[in-house]
C-alpha cells in the first residue's frame, strides 16, 4: 500500500495531546514555572535559574527529612512485604473461612487515612489507649509523644497495620492463581515446604509482588496524613517526613519557589526509585 | 520397587454417595506386581486417573486399602510412598533451568551432588534433551516441557513405582512412538514397576506386558494384549480393543445354540451346557471382524448376507454386511473385491464365537 503524505493527520493526535496536557503537562509546568522564578507579587517575578534547586539541595532540614524518608520506606518494605506473603500463605484456601479471613484482613484498608492516624493516636496513648497502657503495664516505658524511638515504632506499626493487608491480598490472589498440578508435582517430587515456597510459589508471585513493592514504596514515600495526625512530626522533627516538610514550606511559609524546586526533586526521586525497582525485579531472572 | 495391591478399593468424589453411580471406582481388587510394565486402558471418565492418584496418594480412597509390599499405605502422603508420577500436561518449575528441574527430586532426596550430575546427564541423554540442560525450562516447547516432566519422574532410582497419566497427550505422533519405546527401554534397563494410563489401545499394547482394561469404575480384564484380543472378558473389552471393535449381537436361546432373527448359531457343547444352567436372559455373542470368513459359495455352515459398504484402509478392507436385521463388520485382505448389495456367504468359526452372559464372557471350565 502506498503511503499518502498528509500532515493534516496530525490533528488526529490533538485530543490525546489535550488530555495529557490538562492531566499532566500544564500542572507540572506550573510547578516548573515557580521553580525557576522568584515571585514577590503580581507582576514582580524575577528569573533565578537553578538557584532554588541549589538552595534546596543544600538545605539540611530537607536532607534530614529525605534520609528519614528513605529509612521509613525501607523499613516499610522490609516488614510489610515478607509479612504480607506470610499472612497470605497462612490464609485458608477457600470456603467460608477463606471469605471471612479476606473480609477481616481488608478492614484496615477501608479506613480513611486521617482516621487511622486518630485511632492510633488514641490507641497508643499511655493513659487512655489500650495499646500504650498495656505496654506500660508490662513494665516497658513507652511514650510516643516524648521518645523518638517510640514515636518511630508507633508510626511504623501503624503503617504495617494499615497497609500489610494490601500486600497480603495481592499475594493471596497470586497464590490462588497457581494451578493445583504444581503442588501435586512438588508433593510427588518430595519437595519440602520451603522448596515449594522458593521454587513454585515465590516465582509465581513475582508479578503481584512487583505491584505490591511499587505501591508500598510510592505510598510510604509520600506518606503525610497518618504521621501528621499521630505525632505531628515530633518529637522535635524526628518523624517529619518529606511531604510534611514540603507542605510546611509551601503553605506554612509560602515559599513557593523553593517548594516548587523541591517538589520536582521529590517527583524525580519517586520516579527513579520506582523505575529501579521495576527493572531490577523484571530483569532478575531473565535468561542470559 | 514394590508390589502394589489394591484391596476392596472404592472411591467416590461425593461425600455422601447414595448409589453406584456416585462412585468413580467401584469395589476393585487388583495387584500390580513388582517390576512389571502395565497399562491401564479405558475411555475418558472410567476412573483410571482416579485409580492412579489413589496409588500415588494424591487422593484418599473412600473405601478399601492400598498396600505396598503388603503394608497399608492409605495414610501415607505421596512423599512417604516414594512414588513418581508423570501428569498428562507438563508441569515444570519455570523459574529453574532444565538441569535444575531434573535435579530437583534428587536434591529433595538428599542425593549427593556428584551422583545428581551423573543421573541427570543419563536421563537427559535418554530423553535427548542434553543440549537443552542449561536453558530456562519456561522457554521450551510443549513437548520438550513434557520430556522434562517425564524426566523428573524417571530420574529417581529408588522409587516404588512410576505412574504415567497419559503422558504423551501433548506430544506429536512421531515423537510419541519414540518416547514410548524409550520408556519401554528404561523399564527393561532399570526394572521399575510402571503403570501407564492411556485411552489408546496401541499405546497400551506397545508399552505394556499386561493391560488392565477399566470400564465404569471397574477393572473388567487384566491380561496380555493377545488375551484381550482373542478372549475379551467383557463385551466392553471386545468393543474397545481392536479396530473396528468386536461384533456384538444380542441373541436368544435356541436348541443347540443361540439365535438372532431367523439366524441360528450352533455353539460348542460346553457352551450349550453352561447356557442351560444360566437363568439370565441377557445373552450376547461376540466375534471379531478378523475371524469372520467370507466364501464365494454357500455350504451347510454358511450364512447368506448382503454387502452394505466396503472401506479401504490401505492395507486391509473393512466390509460391512447385513445378516438378517444385524449389521456386522468383517475384516478382509486388500485383495477382497465385491460390489455393494451383492450377496456373499459368511461363516463363523466356532472357536471364535464368544458367549457373553450379563456382559461377561462364559469360559470353559477345566
Amino acid at each position: 500500500m502506498d503511503k499518502i503524505p498528509d500532515n493534516r493527520a496530525w490533528w488526529l493526535v490533538l485530543p490525546v495531546f489535550l488530555l495529557v496536557a490538562f492531566s499532566a503537562l500544564i500542572p507540572l509546568m506550573t510547578v516548573v514555572n515557580y521553580s525557576v522564578q522568584d515571585i514577590f507579587g503580581p507582576g514582580q517575578a524575577y528569573y533565578v535559574g537553578t538557584e532554588w534547586f541549589k538552595e534546596v539541595l543544600a538545605d539540611e532540614r530537607l536532607q534530614d527529612s529525605l534520609i528519614r524518608q528513605f529509612v521509613f520506606s525501607g523499613f516499610v518494605l522490609l516488614i510489610q512485604i515478607p509479612l504480607g506473603i506470610g499472612v497470605a500463605l497462612m490464609m485458608p484456601k477457600s470456603g467460608v473461612k477463606g471469605s471471612l479471613c479476606l473480609i477481616l484482613i481488608a478492614i484496615p484498608l477501608l479506613i480513611p487515612w486521617n482516621v487511622v492516624g486518630t485511632i492510633w493516636q488514641i490507641f497508643a496513648r499511655g493513659d487512655i489507649g489500650l495499646f500504650g497502657w498495656g505496654i506500660n503495664q508490662l513494665g516497658i516505658d513507652y511514650n510516643y509523644t516524648g521518645d523518638t524511638l517510640d514515636a518511630w515504632l508507633t508510626v511504623l506499626l501503624m503503617d504495617v497495620w494499615h497497609w500489610t493487608p494490601l500486600v497480603a491480598l495481592l499475594c493471596y490472589s497470586g497464590l490462588r492463581a497457581i494451578p493445583e498440578a504444581f503442588y501435586q508435582a512438588a508433593e510427588i517430587d518430595r519437595a519440602s515446604k520451603w522448596a515449594v515456597f522458593r521454587y513454585i510459589q515465590l516465582p509465581r508471585l513475582k508479578s503481584v509482588l512487583i505491584i505490591a513493592v511499587l505501591l508500598r514504596f510510592m505510598d510510604s514515600f509520600m506518606i503525610y496524613i497518618e504521621p501528621f495526625v499521630l505525632t505531628g512530626g515530633g518529637p522535635g522533627s524526628s518523624t517529619t517526613f518529606l511531604s510534611q516538610t514540603l507542605t510546611t514550606m509551601a503553605i506554612g511559609q509560602f515559599d513557593l519557589g523553593r517548594a516548587a524546586a523541591f517538589s520536582l526533586i521529590y517527583f524525580l526521586i519517586v520516579l527513579l526509585i520506582s523505575w529501579l525497582f521495576f527493572t531490577a525485579i523484571t530483569h532478575a531472572d531473565k535468561e542470559k | 520397587m514394590a508390589e502394589i495391591q489394591l484391596k476392596a478399593l472404592a472411591h467416590s468424589y461425593s461425600d455422601t454417595p447414595s448409589g453406584p453411580d456416585d462412585y468413580a471406582i467401584r469395589q476393585l481388587d487388583h495387584v500390580w506386581h513388582k517390576g512389571g510394565a502395565y497399562a491401564l486402558l479405558g475411555p475418558s471418565g472410567c476412573g483410571k486417573s482416579t485409580m492412579l492418584n489413589i496409588i500415588s496418594g494424591l487422593i484418599q480412597p473412600s473405601e478399601g486399602e492400598v498396600l505396598f509390599d503388603g503394608k497399608r499405605v492409605n495414610e501415607l502422603s505421596p512423599r512417604d510412598r516414594n512414588i513418581a508420577q508423570v501428569f498428562q500436561f507438563p508441569v515444570i518449575y519455570d523459574s529453574m533451568t532444565v538441569y535444575e528441574n531434573l535435579a530437583f527430586p534428587l536434591k529433595n532426596n538428599k542425593v549427593p551432588a556428584s551422583r545428581i550430575k551423573v543421573r541427570v546427564q543419563e536421563i537427559a541423554e535418554v530423553l535427548e534433551i542434553e543440549d537443552k540442560l542449561h536453558k530456562k525450562a519456561r522457554n521450551l516447547t510443549a513437548d520438550e516441557k513434557q520430556k522434562v516432566s517425564m524426566g523428573r519422574g524417571l530420574v529417581r532410582e529408588d522409587v516404588s513405582a512410576i505412574l504415567f497419566d497419559e503422558p504423551l497427550t501433548v506430544i506429536d505422533p512421531q515423537l510419541k512412538w519414540k518416547l514410548r519405546r524409550k520408556l519401554k527401554q528404561i523399564h527393561e534397563q532399570f526394572d521399575i514397576t510402571m503403570v501407564y494410563v492411556t485411552h489408546d489401545q496401541l499405546e497400551a499394547s506397545t508399552f505394556a506386558d499386561r493391560i488392565a482394561v477399566m470400564y465404569d469404575g471397574q477393572v473388567v480384564q487384566f491380561g496380555t494384549p493377545t488375551e484381550l484380543f482373542e478372549a475379551p472378558n467383557h463385551t466392553f473389552v471386545g468393543y474397545f480393543i481392536g479396530s473396528p471393535g468386536m461384533n456384538i449381537v444380542e441373541v436368544e436361546r435356541c436348541s443347540g445354540g443361540v439365535c438372532f432373527g431367523s439366524t441360528v448359531l450352533p455353539l460348542e457343547s460346553w457352551q450349550v451346557d453352561i447356557l442351560k444352567r444360566m437363568t439370565s436372559g441377557n445373552l450376547k455373542i461376540g466375534i471379531r471382524p478378523e475371524f469372520i470368513e467370507i466364501s464365494p459359495v454357500s455350504s451347510d455352515d454358511t450364512y447368506e448376507a448382503n454387502v452394505l459398504d466396503i472401506e479401504d484402509l490401505g492395507t486391509y478392507k473393512i466390509v460391512t454386511v447385513q445378516l438378517g436385521e444385524q449389521e456386522l463388520k468383517v475384516r478382509q485382505d486388500e485383495e477382497f473385491e465385491a460390489s455393494i448389495d451383492s450377496r456373499i456367504h459368511l461363516s463363523f468359526p466356532k472357536q471364535w464365537l464368544m458367549l457373553y452372559v450379563d456382559e461377561f464372557l462364559v469360559q470353559e471350565q477345566q
